[in-house]
């Protein structure tokens, strides 16, 4: 069919090289575009490289750097045994929030469905413990947790039951990750419930009548059909998880500054303590360099391999 | 859910599975408010009588720990420092991602998926990874100790997510009123503020309410850069108040209740925005 195309795509006016059209075309690009690239090249970008330049420095942030160590920073981070309890104390937290958070969440997505009554209520409640800051949220938690039943609502709870004794919490080395990681839940798992729910809203509900009138029951319709029609939510959801408990930093320097005897330490709080408490701004560089490069690889990974068929979008 | 008969089997066979969930959700209810709820009561009572019953409700409530906190200078510089620096972060996420968000969704030019990708390279990496290079470059540009550096920085590492959402946005709004308004004479900048804007309103409420939220709460950026209590904003504040006073539960109850009570009550007004600025978000991204 030789139709000639009239009319063009929409985005490209009929305009001419040179024309003043034109010109004031791109005169609007290049100025809308301005701010934000000025921005994140020079708060992001530009920061990034500075950092790798004086990783290779030994440099106490006095006077300019000039004791040339060359990748020595790097070897001293992979071969010290405190990064990398840090770094399995991250993955521990990385795999308990997509074992034990995320399904959670999702289950309860699913429990509070389209159309129960007092599910924007539940939302609502849900999700505030997202709302208030991660410093609020820590110091609640550390009274919570505290080891005297006459401060902490916990072991209050627990000296009730007979025969169990007050815990340390997030003075034990065995109970801190735990502990943190309950406090990691209790914030956020009200934000993955409410990126399931927003989802679950863009699934029509007919799809899963169907398979029910199929003969489906309830739990063979939510892993066959809702929870595969749900993959994209899914997969962000576990990207920002899994970014977010790499790098979580607030909770747990607050709540224990990695302790006790560096239980609870993570890539950031390793971090911080290195950068800004011994002030090696050179090693810090080093270690957030580190962390830059285990989230970038992670994402860049992920994003390809979880590169699935989009089920929603062929409905 | 396609059940269509009324029999009493079936009735008993719907009604269970509710009664278990609303079980399911009223336990995970009293796990997130009693918290909250502790708090609040421990900040309504003196320090003696948090001592002495630390988990019973009130009564009579003492209201003289927020009185003492009210009366202090420095929580009301707090206050502020927190007002100025989430004013100027919304404001600048709100004008520098709209310019940006408009020329992605509307305009053509060469390279144009380049630049985007590029500037939503911040999606695959949190801020506490890149803070310790940003200190290096804000101590460089000697702007330690400034509110402006803290709304910058907090600016630009909203335009990646910020970007995205309104991208989606701008692209859903009609083209034939781009053509139209052309049509009558409008230029490129006057249809964006005339015409595009105004009608985005939604879309930049809800990331103006989210950038508010993240701006309000955010710790590292403030603690790195900030070092004069007198520019401190409020987590930084309540993070030091705690350490200072540990020993006085109920004043530390008050101060804690306090600074996390804008943000409640700012959420409860704005959770329809905040909720679709998240969710539109994740599911573009």
């Amino acid at each position: 069919m030789n139709i000639p195309q009239v009319r063009r795509d929409p985005l490209k006016r009929q305009t001419r090289i040179g024309s003043p059209r034109r010109v004031q075309d791109h005169l609007t690009i290049f100025l809308f575009l301005l701010p934000a690239f000025v921005l994140f090249l020079l708060l992001i970008i530009y920061p990034i490289f500075r950092a790798v330049y004086f990783s290779l420095f030994n440099w106490n942030g006095l006077g300019p750097a000039t004791v040339f160590v060359g990748l020595n920073n790097f070897k001293q981070i992979l071969t010290d045994q405190v990064f990398m309890k840090a770094v399995a104390n991250c993955l521990l937290i990385v795999l308990l929030s997509l074992t034990i958070q995320l399904p959670l969440a999702l289950m309860l997505a699913i429990m509070v469905g389209r159309d129960l009554p007092g599910r924007a209520f539940f939302r609502a409640i849900f999700f505030m413990p997202y709302v208030l800051s991660e410093v609020i949220t820590a110091i609640i938690w550390m009274g919570l947790f505290s080891p005297d039943p006459e401060r902490g609502f916990i072991n209050a709870l627990l000296v009730l039951v007979p025969g169990v004794h007050a815990q340390n919490f997030l003075g034990d080395m065995n109970q801190v990750l735990a502990c943190v990681f309950i406090v990691l839940s209790w914030k956020y798992f009200g934000l993955h419930m409410l990126l399931y729910m927003a989802g679950l809203q863009n699934i029509p509900k007919e799809i899963e009548e169907a398979a029910m009138i199929d003969g489906a029951n309830r739990w063979q319709t939510v892993r066959n059909v809702t929870i595969p029609l749900l993959g994209s939510t899914i997969r962000t959801t576990v990207l920002l998880s899994v970014l977010g408990s790499l790098t979580q930093f607030n909770l747990i320097w607050i709540m224990t500054r990695g302790g006790p005897v560096n239980a609870s330490e993570v890539m950031s709080t390793y971090m911080y303590r290195y950068a800004f408490i011994r002030f090696q701004l050179g090693y810090g560089s080093a270690v957030a360099l580190v962390m830059l490069a285990i989230c970038l690889v992670f994402s860049i990974v992920y994003l390809r391999l979880a590169r699935q068929p989009d089920y929603l979008g062929s409905i | 859910m396609v059940t269509v008969y009324t029999r009493k089997r079936d009735v008993i066979k719907k009604k269970l599975p509710r009664f278990f969930q609303y079980l399911v959700l009223s336990i995970i209810t009293l796990i997130v408010l009693v918290p909250i709820v502790i708090m609040v009561f421990g900040a309504l009572k003196t320090r003696g009588e948090m001592f002495a019953h630390p988990y019973t409700p009130p009564i009579p409530a003492h209201w003289e720990n927020f009185a003492l906190i009210l009366k202090t200078p420095s929580f009301w510089t707090l206050l502020r420092n927190s007002l100025i620096v989430m004013l100027g972060s919304t404001l600048g996420v709100l004008i520098v991602c709209s310019l940006a968000s408009f020329i992605f969704a509307r305009m053509q030019f060469r390279g144009k998926d380049l630049a985007f990708n590029f500037l939503t390279l911040g999606l695959m990496f949190p801020i506490t990874v890149a803070i310790m290079p940003v200190y290096l470059v804000v101590r460089q540009m000697h702007l330690i100790d400034s509110l402006l550096a803290v709304i910058l920085v907090q600016t630009a590492f909203g335009i990646s997510g910020n970007i995205l959402i309104l991208r989606g946005f701008f692209t859903a709004i009609p083209m034939e009123l781009q053509d139209a308004a052309y049509i009558d004479g409008c230029n490129t900048f006057g249809f964006f503020w005339r015409i595009l804007l105004p009608l985005a309103r939604p879309a930049l409420a809800a990331i103006g309410a989210l950038t508010m939220i993240v701006s309000w709460n955010d710790l590292l950026t403030p603690l790195v850069i900030l070092n004069r209590d007198t520019l401190w904003t409020l987590p930084l504040g309540t993070m030091q108040f705690q350490g200072q006073y540990s020993s006085d539960l109920a004043l530390t109850a008050a101060f804690v209740t306090l600074s996390a009570l804008p943000a409640i009550i700012f959420y409860l007004f704005a959770e329809r925005q905040i909720v679709s600025g998240l969710t539109a978000g994740a599911l573009k991204g």
